[in-house]
C-alpha cells in the first residue's frame, strides 16, 4: 500500500519545503534557471552513475565466466586424456590386479566412484530429511500454537546458519561415535540381509554419516521453502476443503499439499543442489577413499571431498587436471539443479507477495 | 449422520488425523534436537576450553600443550575486511542496477539469472577458480586470494537483497524527488538507497555472516598458517580453516581449541543473525513496504 506511507517518509522535511515555497515566490526566477542549469550539469553524473551500476551488474557476467574459463582451460589436460570416459571408466591395478579407479601414482583417473559417492549421499540425505522437512512444514503452518511459531521458525533458521565446518565437527566426535558404537551394528544385525549394510567398517564413518549430516544441513532449505509455498495457498482452499466435512490431515494433504507440490519438489531439488556441493562436513565423514561399495556403512568419497582432499597435495599436473574436471562437473551439475528448482519454485510462489518470516 | 452410518471409516479417519499430528509433532522434534545438541555440545566444550590464551597466543608447536587463535582470529578479520571492500560495493550497485535502470529489461533478467548461478556455485569450485585465476599466476597462496574468493561469494546475496529492499520503496517517493528537480542518481543514493538501508544493511551482514563460515574456498587460496602472519602477499589463517585443520588432527589439545574456535564463531554468527531479525522484526523495513 504505497499511498498510505508517503506521508511519512515526505513528512520529514515539512519545514524545508514550506521555506522553499516561500523562497521561491520571491525569486521564482532565478531558481527555475537554478533548476534546470543543475539539471544540465547533473546529466554527465547521471550517465556516469548509470554506467557505473550497469558495470556492477556486468560484472556479476565477468565473474561467472571468468570461473567457467578458467576451469575449462585447466582442465584440458584430463579432458584431452580421458575424454568423456572420464566419467565412467575403470581399469585394472598392475599390481594388486583389482578393479580401481583413481590412481595418482600411476596418472590413472576415473571419477566414477564420486559420482556414485555424491549420489548416494545426497540421496540418502534427501531421504532422511524431505519427510522430516514436510512434517516441520506442516506442523509450522497448520498446527503450531502462534506462540510456539516464531521461536521454531527461528531455531530451524539458526539452523541453516551454521557453518559447515561445524556440522563437520560435531559430526566427527558425536555423530560418528554414536553410529559406530549403537547403529552401525545394529543395523547390520536387521538389514544386513539387503547387502545395503554390512559390517567391514568399523570406524563409523561413510556414506550413511555423510548422508546424515547432509540431512541435517539441507532440511532447513527444503522446510522453509515448503513453508512458503504452503503459505502461499489461499485461505479459503482450506476453508472449502473443511466446510466439506473433511478432518484437518485431509485438508491438509487435499488443500494444501496438493495445491504446494509442484513448489515443494522445487525445495526438494534445491536441497538436492545444496547437498551436491556440500564440502566441508561431507570431507569429515565420509571417509575419502576412492571405491564403490554397495553398503552404506563403508567408507567412499564425494566429488566435492576428493577435491577438498587431495588438491593441496596433487603435484602431477595429470592429478591437478583431473581434479579441476571434477570441479567442472560439478558446477555444471549443481547449475543445472539450481536453475531447475528455481523454475519450479517461481512457478508456485509467482503472483503472490513474499511472505515476512 | 456419517459418523453413526460408517463408524469404522470414520473412526479410521480421526485415527488418520491423530496419527498425522502426532508424526508431524515427532518430525519438528527431530529436527530441533540435533540442533539443540549441537549448540549445547559447542557450549560444553567450547566454554570449558576457551581462555585468554586463544585469542591472545598463536598455536603452538606439535606436543606443547596450549596456544591459541590469534592468527586465525586476525586472519579471517583481514579476509573478510577484503571480501566486504570487494562484495558490498559490486552487489549494492548490481542491485541498484536491477531495481532503478533495469527493471524489467533482458539484460535485467539476465543478471538476476546469473546472480542466482553464482549464488549456487559450490564454495569448494570457487575456491578451485580463484585457485586458477589468482594463486597460479601469482605462485603462491595468499590471504588476498581467500578474501576475493570470499567477495565473489558474498556478491549474489547483497544484490538480490538490496534488489528486493529497493523494489519496496515506493514509487512515489522517487517521483517526488525527481519532481523538485532532484538529478536522477542523487534520488537514487540519497532517497532510495537510504530509504532501504536498513534492509541492505541486513542482506549485507547476511552475507558476511554466511561467508565467515566457509572453509572451502579458503582451502587451497589462503591455505592457512601456522604462525602469525597480516601479509596480504603470504598464506594466512582463518578460523575455520584453523578448526577444521585442528579437527582432522589426532591430538585431544587441538580438538579442544577446534571447539573453543568454533564456538567463538557461531556466537559471532548467530549475533549476526539474531541482530538482523531483531532490525527486521523491529518494522525499520515495515515502514517502507
Amino acid at each position: 500500500m504505497p499511498e498510505i506511507r508517503i506521508p511519512e517518509i515526505s513528512a520529514h522535511r515539512p519545514k524545508a519545503a514550506t521555506h522553499d515555497r516561500g523562497a521561491a515566490e520571491t525569486s521564482l526566477q532565478s531558481d527555475v534557471r537554478r533548476f534546470l542549469l543543475s539539471r544540465g550539469n547533473s546529466a554527465w553524473t547521471d550517465r556516469g552513475f548509470h554506467g557505473l551500476m550497469v558495470l556492477c551488474a556486468l560484472s556479476i557476467f565477468g565473474i561467472v565466466g571468468l570461473i567457467v574459463w578458467q576451469l575449462i582451460q585447466r582442465s584440458q589436460l584430463s579432458w584431452h586424456t580421458f575424454g568423456f570416459s572420464f566419467f565412467f571408466h575403470s581399469f585394472m591395478d598392475p599390481v594388486t590386479h583389482t578393479l580401481s579407479f583413481w590412481d595418482p601414482v600411476n596418472s590413472q583417473f576415473s571419477a566414477l566412484p564420486f559420482l556414485y559417492g555424491t549420489l548416494v549421499s545426497s540421496f540418502l540425505a534427501l531421504a532422511i530429511a524431505v519427510p522430516l522437512a514436510v512434517g516441520v512444514a506442516i506442523f509450522l503452518t497448520e498446527m503450531c500454537p502462534r506462540r510456539l511459531r516464531a521461536p521454531l521458525a527461528f531455531l530451524t533458521e539458526l539452523l541453516a546458519a551454521i557453518p559447515s565446518v561445524i556440522y563437520g565437527l560435531w559430526a566427527m566426535f558425536i555423530l560418528v561415535p554414536l553410529l559406530r558404537q549403537y547403529v552401525n551394528p545394529r543395523l547390520v544385525d536387521w538389514f544386513g540381509w539387503t547387502g545395503l549394510f554390512n559390517n567391514d567398517n568399523p570406524t563409523g564413518l561413510g556414506f550413511l554419516a555423510a548422508g546424515i549430516i547432509l540431512a541435517i544441513m539441507i532440511l532447513p532449505i527444503i522446510s522453509s521453502l515448503t513453508r512458503e509455498v504452503m503459505l502461499a495457498v489461499p485461505q479459503s482452499q482450506r476453508e472449502a476443503v473443511l466446510a466439506l466435512g473433511a478432518t484437518r490431515w485431509e485438508m491438509i494433504r487435499m488443500g494444501v499439499l496438493r495445491n504446494a507440490r509442484i513448489g515443494i519438489v522445487g525445495g526438494i531439488i534445491l536441497g538436492l543442489g545444496r547437498a551436491l556441493g556440500e564440502t566441508m562436513a561431507v570431507t569429515m565423514v565420509i571417509g575419502n577413499s576412492p571405491e564403490i561399495h554397495r553398503s552404506l556403512l563403508s567408507n567412499g568419497a564425494s566429488m566435492s571431498s576428493v577435491i577438498a582432499n587431495e588438491f593441496t597435495e596433487a603435484v602431477s599436473d595429470m592429478h591437478v587436471s583431473a581434479l579441476i574436471e571434477i570441479g567442472l562437473a560439478l558446477f555444471f551439475v549443481t547449475i543445472i539443479v539450481n536453475a531447475f528448482a528455481q523454475l519450479l519454485v517461481w512457478a508456485v510462489t509467482r503472483g503472490t507477495p513474499a511472505q515476512t518470516r | 449422520m456419517i459418523s453413526t452410518r460408517f463408524p469404522i471409516r470414520s473412526r479410521l479417519r480421526a485415527v488418520a488425523d491423530h496419527a498425522v499430528t502426532g508424526l508431524a509433532v515427532l518430525a519438528t522434534l527431530l529436527v530441533v534436537t540435533p540442533l539443540l545438541t549441537i549448540f549445547g555440545y559447542l557450549l560444553y566444550k567450547g566454554a570449558s576450553s576457551l581462555n585468554l590464551a586463544f585469542f591472545t597466543k598463536v598455536p603452538a608447536p606439535v606436543g606443547e600443550l596450549g596456544g591459541g587463535m590469534a592468527n586465525a582470529i586476525v586472519g579471517s578479520a583481514i579476509m573478510l575486511g577484503i571480501a566486504s571492500l570487494m562484495g558490498v560495493p559490486i552487489g549494492i550497485g548490481a542491485g541498484v542496477y536491477l531495481a532503478e535502470f533495469g527493471r524489467g529489461t533482458k539484460l535485467a533478467h539476465a543478471v538476476r539469472f546469473t546472480a542466482d548461478v553464482l549464488n549456487g556455485v559450490p564454495s569448494i569450485v570457487m575456491g578451485l577458480a580463484i585457485y586458477a585465476l589468482i594463486v597460479v599466476p601469482q605462485h603462491h597462496f595468499s590471504g588476498f586470494a581467500g578474501g576475493v574468493a570470499l567477495g565473489i561469494m558474498m556478491i549474489p546475496t547483497v544484490c538480490r537483497t538490496t534488489e528486493e529492499m529497493l523494489l519496496m520503496v515506493p514509487h512515489a517517493v522517487r517521483e517526488a524527488a525527481l519532481g523538485l528537480g532532484v538529478p536522477n542518481w542523487r534520488s537514487v543514493l540519497s532517497i532510495t538507497v537510504r530509504t532501504a538501508s536498513p534492509g541492505i544493511i541486513t542482506g549485507c551482514m547476511l552475507a558476511f555472516a554466511r561467508v565467515a563460515g566457509e572453509t572451502a574456498p579458503l582451502l587451497f587460496t589462503a591455505l592457512g598458517n601456522n604462525y602469525w602472519s597480516t601479509s596480504l602477499n603470504q598464506p594466512i589463517s582463518a578460523l575455520p580453516l584453523q578448526i577444521y585443520v585442528y579437527a582432522l588432527s589426532p591430538y585431544d589439545d587441538w580438538h579442544r581449541l577446534a571447539w573453543a574456535g568454533a564456538l567463538v564463531l557461531i556466537v559471532l554468527i548467530v549475533l549476526a543473525v539474531s541482530l538482523v531479525r531483531f532490525v527486521t522484526s523491529r518494522g525499520v523495513l515495515k515502514g517502507t513496504s
